[in-house]
């Protein structure tokens, strides 16, 4: 007969959440941007089919990277709760906080059962307030831990680099035009820090959008609209920089050009700074503050 | 009623035992419900009256609801009841959509009303019934169309226009007179307005405008761009016009004989 062989518990769990942060990372990326308006929500994700970003309900939206059977699961799960709370009680009683913590649970229990695999996926859960400050975006990472964002989050593969380009470029107050477009240069940008481009055809919009005056604020943001919006910010931009700052010229000239190394090269160097502060998930919190101050 | 039914089944309406009771119960009522079709979408319009026995229980009673984005409700009968199946109504469409991505099609969305009232047969005995009106852009034939229901859960598509709910009859008298089918969506808003005007000039439950309290029937529009409601003033100035021609003609528009 053979001994089972020992595993000790700080090895099992960071087996574990090796495991669900390959299976992450393979995948493309979802960033989310706080705008003017409310939230922009934006993938690379050439199916227009299976979505990765979703409604929840009223003010809520929903962004997975990952497996998709695993997250269609969440968010079918998170679209029953709401809907349920919803009728039981009152429309505004389903907040992003208790639909986060009903995940948090979930992919904490998951994560923790010897039984099961892990959950190979890393959720947002966003709502749109009254007022930009209303605002409020959460990161639920495999280990159902809840991080705390504010103004810019990326998940899934390449996210630390994504991230701090954004945390480098966004600013509070910025139109839907240029929210996108500074999402979809950070996701256009590769590990090497290449750029590539992204067309409209590749990438899934929506926006929680506090002045549609539907009660539903969710709205996907397709074709004509969607390329006329990418267009259009090319040439606001190129005439904003001339007084812009150096951070906004230098995105200008990478927007216009298609290339700046400098303004990458910069942001390599930061991802690689940043990279231990997001592999802990417990330290989301201080990134957060740390955007909020830019 | 799938949802709810498989997740929550205790919260379902049909689910709760009722006390052997003798004779009707006395709840609020809502009456008058009238619908009219025009090339570009549907008019669906309710007055504001609910009674109980012979006492008025509320005059700003709503009784016309959004189901969804293309699709709204009007509902006669047991007003607590019927107002608790239009938001089981919208609860059921909005979790489909969000589940599948996708709309149900105006047919599916009447056959699903039409399970919901069958499965209030059971009150509907008792005296507490309920029968909708349903309205709605069709996105697929892109056409406005409405499905009347009776308290078993028949369902029948109406053509032009119709109505139910105790003031019906003589809404359907007006509308009968009124209706064209190249109405434009002002003169369908209109028509209909006219016709609870009609209703409430011969049914006692149904309640005409009430210019003194500014309260006016509630009248909503689907169009290709969706549900709208018209607002107060928009109302208000329908109720007026009529009421200022009907001080002169009492009776309303005269028809052609022939």
């Amino acid at each position: 007969m053979s001994t089972p062989f020992y595993v000790s518990p700080q090895q099992a769990m960071a087996d574990r959440a090796e495991y669900a942060r390959k299976g992450i990372a393979r995948g493309r990326s979802v960033v989310v941007l706080q705008y003017i308006d409310g939230v922009v929500f934006v993938a690379e994700n050439p199916s227009r089919a299976l979505h990765k970003v979703s409604e929840i309900y009223d003010r809520i939206a929903f962004a997975a990277v990952g497996k998709y059977n695993e997250f269609e699961n969440l968010r079918i799960g998170g679209v029953r709760y709401a809907d349920l709370r919803g009728y039981t009680y009152d429309r505004e009683d389903v907040t992003a906080r208790g639909l986060a913590n009903v995940y948090a649970q979930t992919l904490g229990t998951i994560f923790s059962s010897a039984a099961e695999k892990p959950y190979e996926v890393e959720l947002i859960v966003a709502e749109v307030g009254n007022a930009p400050e209303d605002d409020q975006i959460y990161r639920l990472p495999h280990d159902g831990s809840i991080v705390d964002e504010h103004g810019s989050v990326a998940v899934g593969g390449n996210a630390d680099q994504i991230s701090s380009y954004l945390d480098q470029r966004h600013r509070e107050g910025m139109t839907l035009g240029e929210a996108l477009k500074l999402a979809v240069e950070s996701l256009s940008r590769d590990t090497a820090g290449a750029e590539r481009t992204l067309t409209a055809e590749q990438l899934e919009v929506a926006t929680l959008d506090r002045t549609r005056p539907q009660q539903r604020k969710f709205k996907r943001i397709l074709g004509r609209q969607l390329s006329r919006l990418l267009d259009e910010h090319v040439g606001a931009e190129a005439g904003k920089s001339a007084d812009g700052d150096e951070d906004a010229s230098d995105e200008a000239a990478g927007g216009a050009a298609g290339e700046s190394s400098g303004a990458s090269g910069a942001s390599d160097a930061e991802a690689t700074s940043g990279k231990d502060d997001s592999g802990k998930d417990d330290s989301g919190s201080s990134k957060g503050t740390e955007t909020s101050e830019d | 009623m799938d949802f709810l039914g498989a997740h929550s089944p205790d919260l379902l309406p049909g689910n709760r035992p009722l006390p052997p009771v003798q004779g009707a119960i006395e709840a609020p009522h809502g009456t008058t419900i009238v619908a009219a079709s025009f090339p570009g979408g549907v008019v669906l319009a309710g007055d504001r009256r609910a009674t109980m026995g012979n006492v008025i229980a509320q005059r700003d009673i709503e009784k016309v609801f959004p189901a969804d984005e293309y699709s709204a409700v009007g509902i006669a009968g047991t007003a607590g009841l019927a107002v608790e199946m239009v938001k089981l109504f919208q609860l059921e469409l909005e979790h489909f959509e969000k589940v599948e991505g996708a709309q149900l099609s105006l047919e599916g969305k009447a056959n699903r009303l039409s399970t919901m009232i069958r499965g209030n047969l059971g009150m509907a005995m008792q005296g507490l019934a309920i029968v909708p009106l349903f309205a709605g852009w069709d996105v697929d034939r892109q056409k406005g169309r409405i499905f009347s229901y009776d308290v078993t859960g028949g369902r029948s598509e109406e053509h032009g226009f119709a109505s139910t709910g105790s003031g019906s009859v003589f809404a359907r008298g007006a509308l009968k007179k009124l209706y064209r089918d190249d109405f434009t969506e002002n003169q369908a808003a209109t028509a209909v307005v006219q016709a609870l005007y009609d209703a409430a000039d011969d049914d006692s439950a149904t309640g005409g405008p009430d210019l003194a309290r500014r309260i006016y029937p509630i009248v909503t529009v689907i169009t290709e761009d969706g549900f709208k409601k018209l607002t107060e003033a928009e109302v208000s100035d329908i109720a007026r016009a009529i009421h200022e021609r009907r001080l002169e003609q009492p009776d309303g528009p005269r028809a052609a004989l022939l």
